[in-house]
């Protein structure tokens, strides 16, 4: 038992030191940083799964060791957990060690003050050592420190905030992590596309992909409606960083339960706050508006089809899909080009992000009709098993560029297509992070605190006298300091004065050592040390 | 037009901030050879006469009046050079009828004004003219990049810096940029200091830059002054960015890069609370600190791409 308990106490105090809380930290910080060079899963799967095939000698032993998800690692846990440990365990005891500190006076006067910084010393005549002290205690209570009055001399000190700030900070981080640990618990956030026109409910079905904390359940989403009733892009058009975007503005309307509908905007650092939930703007695209007409005549598919954008000008690649075409089912693989021009030996390009002149592009498929199996399908891509690519009669694939309002009778007489138009879509995210009010609360207090620990001096005065008066006079030890001339036997008292600041790096105490002296009634001079070199 | 003179006033003050340097470099070699009498000359920049007077070769603790003429007109040109780039800075903001802080260029050129202000005050009211040569260096090669490298037209901003927090996030960060700057230059300058005062051979200009103790001192001061605003910068970046991308934390790689740098910096300070990390130690951590924020500045925004690259660069 003994050897466990002194091992235990071994690692605690090891743990809990100043050294090794700065190695820690520094082993935190070169932890993140791969993180922010290597892609990470959670915010970039695509750029991972590159990495890995561009480098398949080493990539897979970059994921053995997490490294595509460095900050849900299990060692990323144990250095900041180990950290966190070691900082309570700092606290701890200096959260008590202070407590002791403010609830008791301040350590006596040294008995000799002539090795203390900024000692000044004189002998005064006419006047007592009681006056003498009243005096210096009126100074230093006006100068707010604390003061702690003997027969003979007084100690004061001043600058507990530092101290104060200090423990603040550091509890104030542990608090942030308790808000984060929280958070990470019962967070959850989603996105889903909404084309103008169309509507958005909070539900999980209506996600396109959702992401939640160990403790979110499904019963934790406001319910809310959001409809996109259109949505307004601005891109810059002048010789500077043309078809950069400049402003997004999404006219919504949201219903709630029991409540009647409301309209307003969504932007970019304008979010909707719907209960908890925030609903945020990431996104936004275009989705073409096409009919097609099946083999029949009939109209197997109409509607808007969202394109995903490829590049910067909105060049986006999307699929139309009509199963219940008959008597084949079709499909088409298209490009929407917002701003169509020629690019040369690329073929067609976009050129500006805003629809100025939209064209898009179209390759059609076609197959026999395939039996609904309820498997979910990727809308975006288009799983060509079963179909054949339309040929035209020169033998070559069907590929037809459409403007708004014409359209494509297919070859075969299997059918058409036609394009109506356009409309946008935007990327909404509803997200929920309880505790963050917690989170951003610490850290407001943490920098507060902070501010008070790097910027309060910590000062200590002393005033010591001797001589008729300064009953139960300690003798020669305080009395006579050696640079000054000493005169006990005279009626004149013997005072001295000095000053120690128990934190570097701070001028200004030969200041307060001279004024406390003249508050004293000392007109001296002041006995320059080495501490006292300017700034 | 008015981004025209904003763009002259630029170059201008780049142009000024290297005349200084020289100048201070200047200083520094003559002081050199007024210490100890060396029958070659440290190399003289523009502005010395060609014929220097042959040093007398005792050692003198006071600087020969050339040496103090080179130190002054070296600080009144950087005054110029610092009315110009003030200057320059407010033009851009005209310009773009917005805060001038939207992009790299315009980050750069805001910290460097901030650094700048700060050394002349430090200069003409505290006699801290010795931070002359490094600081000029700094803005030299600060401004000659934003103005070559960074260097991009006047235009709108894009949607997601559209509020109240980029001004209080920006002006955080470049503010506390400038000191961290600072605080790195002294902790640099007392890395110098305190080897040579060991090796005991104060010499030149090291004899005429304070002590040691006073350039940790500095250092530290700078330091204690930037990291609570670095925080704040990050706090108010989060604040934003939960309004902007509905999170307030997604390990984007600047913001990573934010939290590197506060460690680091958390790491200086507690490190000049430490024994056997006082001192020296501390020091390279504080230079470890701004290389750190140099490289989440330039190396996230040109290496890595994440959700703070705005605006090409």
């Amino acid at each position: 038992m003994k050897p466990l308990v002194s091992w235990l106490r071994f690692i605690w105090t090891t743990l809990t030191s100043m050294r090794t809380a700065l190695i820690l930290l520094l082993i935190l910080g070169i932890a993140a940083m791969p993180g922010s060079l290597l892609p990470q899963r959670p915010t970039n799967p695509v750029g991972v799964a590159d990495y890995l095939r561009a480098h398949p000698d080493y990539g897979p032993w970059l994921d053995r060791l997490d490294l595509f998800d460095v900050f849900g690692s299990a060692w990323f846990a144990a250095i900041y957990l180990l950290l966190f440990i070691s900082l309570i365990g700092c606290i701890l005891p200096r959260t008590a060690g202070y407590l002791r500190e403010v609830r008791a006076l301040p350590s006596p006067a040294p008995g000799r003050l002539s090795r203390l910084p900024g000692h000044t010393a004189a002998v005064l005549e006419g006047t007592d050592a009681a006056t003498v002290l009243d005096a210096a205690e009126a100074h230093l209570r006006s100068q707010r420190y604390r003061v702690r009055r003997e027969d003979d001399s007084i100690s004061a000190e001043r600058g507990y905030l530092r101290e104060t700030g200090n423990l603040v900070f550091h509890i104030c981080l542990v608090a942030m992590l308790i808000g984060l640990a929280w958070g990470s618990l019962f967070q959850f956030k989603g996105t889903a596309i909404v084309v103008e026109g169309q509507a958005f409910s909070n539900t999980l079905t209506q996600y396109d992909d959702f992401g939640a904390g160990a403790a979110f359940s499904a019963s934790h989403l406001e319910p809310f409606t959001v409809r996109l009733d259109s949505f307004d892009v601005r891109f810059e058009t002048g010789p500077v960083q043309t078809g950069a975007a400049r402003d997004f503005n999404a006219h919504v309307s949201v219903s709630r339960p029991g409540e009647s509908e409301t309209t307003g905007s969504l932007q970019v650092n304008a979010p909707l706050q719907l209960g908890g939930d925030q609903v945020s703007l990431l996104g936004h695209g275009y989705a073409p508006v096409v009919t097609v007409k099946d083999g029949n005549g009939e109209v197997a598919f109409s509607g808007p089809v969202v394109f995903l954008p490829q590049d910067s000008n909105f060049r986006s690649d999307g699929v139309i899909k009509a199963p219940d075409a008959r008597p084949e089912r079709l499909a088409f693989q298209g490009v929407f080009l917002p701003t169509a021009v020629s690019g040369g030996a690329s073929g067609m390009v976009s050129a500006f992000p805003d629809a100025l002149s939209p064209e898009l592009l179209l390759n059609a498929w076609s197959g026999p009709p395939k039996q609904e199996t309820g498997a979910p399908e990727n809308v975006y891509a288009l799983d060509k098993t079963g179909l054949t690519q339309l040929m035209s009669e020169d033998g070559n694939p069907v590929s037809v560029a459409l403007t708004p309002g014409t359209g494509y009778k297919l070859p075969a007489g299997l059918g058409s297509i036609t394009f109506d138009g356009w409309k946008r879509w935007v990327k909404l995210q509803v997200s929920n992070t309880p505790g963050g009010w917690l989170v951003l609360g610490s850290v407001m207090l943490a920098v507060l605190g902070m501010a008070f620990s790097l910027t309060v001096k910590p000062r200590r005065l002393f005033v010591r006298v001797s001589g008729p008066g300064a009953a139960g006079a300690r003798g020669d030890a305080g009395s006579s300091p050696a640079d000054s001339t000493p005169d006990d036997s005279g009626v004149g008292i013997a005072v001295s004065v000095a000053g120690l600041d128990r934190v570097d790096g701070r001028g200004g105490l030969a200041e307060a050592v001279a004024a406390l002296a003249s508050a004293c009634g000392i007109g001296a001079t002041l006995t320059p040390t080495e501490d006292e070199e300017k700034r | 037009m008015i981004a025209y003179y904003s763009n002259l006033a630029m170059v201008t003050s780049a142009v000024l901030y290297l005349l200084a340097m020289t100048l201070h470099a200047a200083e520094w070699a003559s002081a050199r050879t007024a210490a100890v009498a060396e029958p070659e000359l440290a190399v003289v920049g523009a502005g010395a006469p060609s014929e220097a007077p042959a040093p007398p070769a005792s050692q003198r603790p006071t600087p020969n009046p050339r040496t103090e003429a080179l130190g002054r007109t070296g600080l009144a040109i950087t005054m110029i050079a610092a009315a110009t780039h003030v200057t320059g800075v407010v033009l851009r903001g005209v310009a773009a009828e917005r805060a001038p802080w939207g992009n790299m260029y315009e980050f750069i050129t805001t910290s460097l004004a901030i650094a700048v202000i700060v050394y002349l005050v430090l200069a003409l009211k505290f006699g801290m003219r010795w931070l002359g040569l490094p600081v000029t260096l700094l803005l030299t090669i600060g401004q000659g990049l934003a103005v070559t490298v960074f260097y991009v037209a006047v235009s709108d901003l894009m949607p997601a810096l559209h509020s109240v927090w980029f001004v209080i996030h920006i002006i955080a960060a470049a503010t506390s940029g400038a000191a961290f700057n600072i605080g790195a230059i002294a902790a640099i300058l007392y890395l110098i200091r305190s080897r040579a005062e060991e090796r005991g051979g104060l010499r030149g200009y090291l004899s005429r830059i304070p002590s040691a103790e006073t350039l940790d001192r500095v250092s530290y001061r700078f330091h204690a002054f930037a990291f609570p605003l670095w925080t704040f910068t990050i706090a108010a970046g989060a604040i934003w960015a939960q309004y902007a991308w509905g999170r307030f934390w997604g390990w984007d790689p600047k913001e990573t890069w934010s939290l590197v740098t506060w460690i680091i910096y958390a790491v200086y300070l507690h490190a000049r609370a430490t024994a056997g990390w006082k001192g020296r130690r501390a020091a390279i951590v504080a230079v470890v600190g701004v290389i750190s924020f140099w490289f989440n500045f330039i190396g996230v925004n040109l290496l890595v791409s994440g959700l703070h690259s705005y605006a090409g660069i």
